[in-house]
């Protein structure tokens, strides 16, 4: 009887389909829950005072002990002939644009972790080795992680970087905001060296005050956006700049925060069990009915 | 049907020259393993900090999930719809589900930097992570399927149990052991069969979830918040094809006459619910608007193209034609492109879609990769082989002297 069977799996893919598609549905959180705005730390990177001197990503290797070249190679400015993107032995790294039209200067653009209110990587990863600290600050744990790599798929800024050449013990390396630094009141080490004042680290919201106050001062130097402060649901790292960030090799991002729909969906599809326990009672009940139509129809 | 249809060992020689082919390449597929155990996984792949995921998860992992879909399908209308007709199906199915699930499992710890810790969200929970999820249901979902495997290995062994040298002292109270699980077993298998088609909704459709927090970063054809319920119902229209593909290639491979009647009545079922995936797709794609990604020819657009039309549409039209489905070579050539079509939308999703912000060039899989996911491919049909020589899970005719107290049974 094609047609019975046809009836059935009808009845079994529109249960199944009610369970996932209510669920979509659900409200998306546009608030972060980790972002303590009297605690956020952060740092405001005012790129149109940067001189691309790149001390910052010396004394970003010096305070991680990772191998460096000595200070005096940073002064080669060829590496600006490429863009470079942070990774496993930089985590911190400098790119150079043309500048304004009737600007002479080049805009030089420091990256590292923007430590999301909102991360993707903590969200996403599977063992918790990301973790989000009332400072703002994300950092990892080796102690945890699995080498999934995950968290560099979820991040939208392509930041978590992986020691693919490593057999045994491969890390995800990115930013850490210094945290053993600003821990006992030190500053995090490339804004400490820098000798511009390009960097600013302070309490986010304060920072946001400050971008703000120098846009409306210069508005001919500034492009009137505060890259970070809305940016999938805000980073503590902030930029402003006389170009469009998205321009200054940053992603063009939305507002949303970057976890927001997969956690709803995730939430939704298992709020309190109910959800599976659920299909397992209806299967249970259309499994008891099937074997007891079966069964009576041979005592018949 | 079942009345001269039984479960039993195939007694053929194990060694064929398709075989040994098989053998050759699961030998360069294990070499290349070997290579990334002992010089680590950037050694031997294409991977790096913009594609941090390639074939090993786009298709060992989320395609070997999808494919293995044919064990929850058809205990779901086996067992849960209790049509007794596709009982000769369920264990065939059963045991590459199994085999499957234990590949992926295989697959993930091959992908994992740190392989050894891969035991971590046993204790280390995050119940925020999609992939949490799908992880910690598959662990269990894979355990449940021994479980429902065990009645087979008891079935196999009651009165023969016959244990080398000292251990023949254990002969009886181990054949004792093996008769009292299977009557527990009997007893409480509707649990596990229950949980094993409830495990598996929860993580094929999570399976989706996984590439829904990449945003913006994976193509706007593919991202969407419907993308579990998309997973959820190709891997259900998915189930019946793969059985009926694997059904003909073995009956072929062993020259057993194929349970013609048995996958007709499949082939009736997989229409309706290609429909419904193509329904759900189609609506996705209108009601987000992105199709207009389809109206420029590139790379991207033609995949997707090819996705929906070769694995969806012609494939659904086929099984909805009377001729077509009463032909072996019809069915088969229609099974096989549903299975293209998952394998095209796995791939599509984990791999194609993906598209980062800084890549300077396209992720193409390395000789390593290929290597290694042809060789797991090659070593679980060997296996599957092996499997059903020595275990009784392919209905054959039976021979009239050869009835036991457990030939009357259906699981």
């Amino acid at each position: 009887m094609p047609k019975q069977s046809r009836r059935d799996f009808f009845k079994i893919s529109a249960a199944l389909t009610a369970v996932t598609a209510g669920v979509t549905s659900t409200k998306i959180k546009a608030e972060s829950k980790d972002y303590i705005p009297d605690k956020a730390m952060g740092v405001l990177i005012d790129t149109t005072v940067c001189i691309g001197c790149r001390k910052c990503e010396w004394a970003c290797k010096v305070a991680h002990d990772m191998p460096t070249a000595p200070l005096e190679s940073y002064d080669n400015r060829t590496v600006f002939n490429e863009m470079r993107r942070p990774d496993h032995t930089a985590l911190t790294v400098i790119n150079e644009f043309p500048g304004k039209e009737l600007d002479r200067f080049p805009i030089d653009v420091k990256y590292q972790c923007m430590h999301c209110n909102t991360p993707a990587c903590v969200s996403a990863c599977i063992v918790k080795a990301f973790h989000k600290h009332p400072n703002g600050t994300v950092t990892w744990d080796g102690s945890k992680c699995i080498g999934c790599r995950y968290c560099m798929v979820a991040c939208p800024f392509q930041i978590p970087a992986f020691e693919f050449d490593k057999a045994i013990e491969p890390d995800i390396k990115k930013c850490d905001f210094c945290f053993e630094r600003t821990k006992i009141g030190m500053l995090p080490a490339c804004v400490e060296i820098c000798p511009n004042e390009v960097l600013t680290y302070g309490k986010r919201e304060d920072l946001i005050n400050i971008a703000h106050n120098r846009i409306e001062i210069d508005p001919d130097k500034y492009e009137n956006h505060v890259y970070g402060e809305f940016e999938v649901g805000g980073t503590s790292w902030l930029y402003l700049a006389g170009k469009k960030m998205p321009e200054l090799g940053m992603p063009d991002l939305p507002r949303a925060t970057a976890p927001g729909v997969s956690e709803s969906i995730q939430h939704g599809l298992f709020a309190y069990f109910v959800p599976p326990l659920a299909l397992y009672a209806v299967l249970g009940g259309v499994m008891w009915i099937n074997k007891n139509r079966k069964n009576s129809e041979t005592e018949e | 049907m079942e009345e001269h249809l039984k479960p039993m060992p195939i007694k053929q020689k194990f060694l064929t020259p398709g075989v040994w082919a098989l053998i050759i390449i699961a030998a360069f597929g294990m070499t290349a393993l070997l290579l990334r155990y002992i010089l680590g996984i950037g050694a031997i792949t294409n991977l790096s900090n913009q594609y941090p995921w390639g074939i090993w998860i786009g298709l060992d992992v989320a395609l070997g999930v999808a494919l293995a879909a044919g064990g929850f399908t058809t205990a779901a209308l086996g067992h849960i719809l209790h049509k007794d007709k596709y009982h000769a199906i369920v264990r065939p199915a059963l045991l590459t589900a199994a085999l499957g699930y234990t590949f992926v499992a295989v697959s993930v710890m091959t992908d994992l930097g740190r392989w050894y810790y891969i035991w971590h969200p046993l204790i280390m929970w995050n119940g925020n992570s999609a992939l949490f999820e799908v992880g910690i249901c598959v662990m269990i979902y894979l355990t449940v399927l021994y479980i429902e495997f065990l009645p087979i290995v008891a079935e196999r062994f009651i009165g023969k149990v016959n244990l080398p040298g000292f251990l023949s002292a254990f002969n009886n109270s181990v054949d004792r052991f093996l008769r009292f699980l299977d009557r527990v077993l009997d007893k409480t298998m509707f649990i596990f069969i229950i949980a094993g088609v409830v495990l598996s909704c929860l993580h094929q459709s999570s399976l989706g979830t996984l590439m829904i927090i990449s945003g913006q970063k994976m193509h706007p054809l593919w991202q969407t918040p419907v993308l579990p319920l998309l997973f959820l119902l190709s891997a259900i229209s998915v189930g019946f094809p793969m059985v009926i593909f694997e059904s003909i290639i073995s009956s072929r491979s062993f020259k057993l006459k194929p349970e013609t009647d048995i996958l007709r009545g499949l082939a009736d079922i997989i229409g309706p619910l290609l429909a419904i995936y193509l329904a759900f797709k189609i609506g996705d794609m209108v009601i987000r608007k992105s199709f207009v990604y389809l109206m420029e020819v590139n790379t991207v657009s033609i995949l997707y193209t090819i996705e929906l039309v070769v694995g969806i549409i012609i494939p659904l039209r086929m099984f909805f034609s009377r001729t077509l489905t009463k032909s072996i070579p019809g069915l088969f050539i229609a099974s096989s492109l549903v299975i293209l079509g998952v394998l095209l939308n796995r791939l599509n999703n984990f791999v194609v879609a993906y598209t980062p912000p800084y890549a300077t060039s396209a992720y193409v899989p390395s000789v390593g990769e290929i290597l290694v996911t042809l060789g797991f491919v090659a070593l679980e049909v060997l296996i599957y082989r092996a499997a059903v020589m020595f275990f009784p899970v392919i209905s054959q005719p039976k021979p009239a002297a050869s009835v036991s107290k457990y030939s009357a049974k259906g699981v």
